[in-house]
């Protein structure tokens, strides 16, 4: 193992562990009070607006100084998203996530986080999740294939 | 009161681990990436020690606090199975959750991230107003 990738590994979990401690901390773990504030309608909780507002405020000063560094520190190159293009899978997709995560009040940061609580509610969340992200994973596979390979998918071109 | 602050704090280690990840390693802290790259057996060791690192969090918490964080959870378990399958799915097809778009994508001022939350915002409130009704 280069010394590059051992230091990868070694932040990665530094970032994990600061990352499930401020889901611990902000009550972003708790499905319960997830829902609370996304139910605007009735008995709105707003605090967590102060989780997102802290987030985006300390993760902005990391991509400014990203911005200014020619490399990160333990790798050759930035593996940023480069395209900005507004399309439909972006829109599908998150409005899909929206309704998975307005029917529980689990997202993926938190659900994997609160496996450390052993609810089995949460490992039947966890499963269902990673078939979900398979499942797509899957249908992209297939719909390249059929992209790639009109006339053996039996489509007339 | 406390509650706002803790959110505040909360939230600012969130991104405090999102940018020692993209300055350390170049990468986006986002979750559906992440645990997505590991199920396809890409970037497997920096994905997993994250993963670790993400479980030991609430233990930490615990023990700084002298209590585990608050979980409630009521969801029947086809909710859970259905959520649990809608978030997965949607979450690869969108290219990113409420941390990859949420946090790191709005921090950029990225015009997709930016879309991407307006959007499982909406669809979230909705479904939380709608199944209210039926409650």
């Amino acid at each position: 193992m280069t010394n590059g990738n051992c230091f990868r590994i070694v932040a990665s979990l530094a970032s994990g562990v600061i990352f499930g401690l401020g889901l611990s901390l902000s009550g972003m773990l708790d499905p319960a009070r997830v829902r609370g504030f996304l139910d605007i309608a009735r008995d709105w909780n707003p605090s967590l607006a102060f989780v997102l507002g802290g987030a985006v405020a300390v993760a902005a000063v990391g991509a400014v100084v990203a911005r200014r560094m020619r490399k990160p520190l333990f790798d050759e190159r930035f593996h940023l998203p480069a395209t900005s293009v507004v399309d439909r899978r972006l829109i599908a997709g998150s409005a899909i996530f929206g309704i998975g995560w307005g029917m529980v009040g689990l997202c993926p940061g938190p659900a994997l986080a609160s496996l450390a609580l052993g609810l089995p509610a949460t490992f039947l969340f966890v499963a269902a999740m990673f078939a979900g992200m398979t499942a797509y994973d899957r249908l992209e596979v297939a719909r390249s294939w059929l992209r790639k390979s009109p006339r053996d998918a039996g489509q007339v071109t | 009161m406390t509650d706002y602050w803790n959110a505040l704090a909360g939230g600012m280690l969130i991104g405090l681990s999102a940018a020692v990840l993209v300055l350390a390693t170049g990468r986006v802290a986002g979750i559906s990436g992440i645990a997505g790259r590991l199920l396809q057996g890409v970037q497997l060791a920096a994905g997993a020690a994250f993963v670790v690192g993400l479980a030991c969090g609430p233990v930490l918490f615990r023990l700084l606090s002298g209590q585990w964080p608050e979980v409630t959870l009521t969801a029947s378990w086809p909710i859970l199975v259905v959520g649990g399958f809608l978030v997965g799915f949607g979450s690869r097809m969108g290219s990113g959750c409420t941390s990859g778009h949420g946090v790191v994508g709005l921090a950029r001022l990225s015009r997709r991230s930016i879309v991407a939350v307006a959007t499982f915002m909406t669809t979230a409130i909705l479904t939380v107003y709608v199944m209210g009704i039926f409650a």
